[in-house]
């Protein structure tokens, strides 16, 4: 008993929670050079319901591209492509 | 030096065939005149707008792509603002040797909507479990 097995240590949060799959950026894996700006529903993913921009944590794009999709996402709002506010895009 | 250029035109959706054709030729008309080569021009026709402009709800689109002096673009877009009675708005953009290759491809067909699909398909799991 002086020696506590691994098993009795007790952690806050429990170690069996599994990871998600690692984030990954799409345009370099997949060797994406040029962001479309009139490709509508491309870039559609790049944004939530109210057509926010979604930041980097959650898609996992780098910050090299992050600003090329932010870009891209303006121009498109102001060609009337993309709703600046919307309620339901998706 | 020239540059590669591309503008997306919205012309307003109360003219009729005829003036939504002298209306684009007028442009690239103008462009000639001023020395600049319009490679190519693509017209997508009515389109619903996201959101009204001048309380209109849609608008013709016109893509057009040209190489030309830098200056031609500034004297161009004075040209749109002063015709606002058929413009409704504008966008032009510098093409860098990456958009141009996109925009060649998209023509031949080898980045449009058949291969994107094909893309998409194997992208779009991760990001939509991220984004939902």
């Amino acid at each position: 008993m002086a020696v506590a097995q691994k098993k009795d240590i007790k952690f806050l949060s429990s170690n069996n929670i599994k990871r998600g799959e690692n984030k990954y950026c799409r345009f370099l894996k997949y060797g994406i050079k040029y962001i479309d700006y009139k490709d509508t529903d491309y870039l559609l993913r790049f944004v939530n319901e109210q057509g926010k921009i979604l930041p980097r944590r959650i898609t996992g794009t780098s910050l090299k591209y992050q600003r090329k999709v932010s870009q891209a996402v303006k121009r498109a709002r102001h060609l009337a492509l993309m709703p600046y506010v919307a309620d339901g895009l998706k | 030096m020239l540059k590669q250029y591309e503008t997306v035109i919205i012309l307003s959706p109360l003219l009729s065939e005829d003036e939504l054709k002298n209306a684009v030729n007028g442009y690239t008309k103008w462009l000639k005149k001023k020395k600049a080569e319009v490679l190519h021009q693509e017209n997508w026709g009515l389109k619903q707008l996201a959101y009204p402009i001048e309380n209109k709800q849609s608008g013709f689109y016109v893509v057009l792509e040209y190489q030309a002096e830098h200056d031609v673009v500034a004297e161009m877009e004075v040209e749109m603002v002063r015709d606002n009675e058929r413009v409704l708005r504008f966008l032009t953009v510098l093409l860098d040797k990456y958009a141009i290759k996109y925009n060649n491809d998209k023509r031949a067909g080898l980045v449009g909507k058949n291969k994107k699909n094909v893309n998409s398909k194997s992208e779009a799991a991760p990001t939509e479990g991220a984004s939902a």
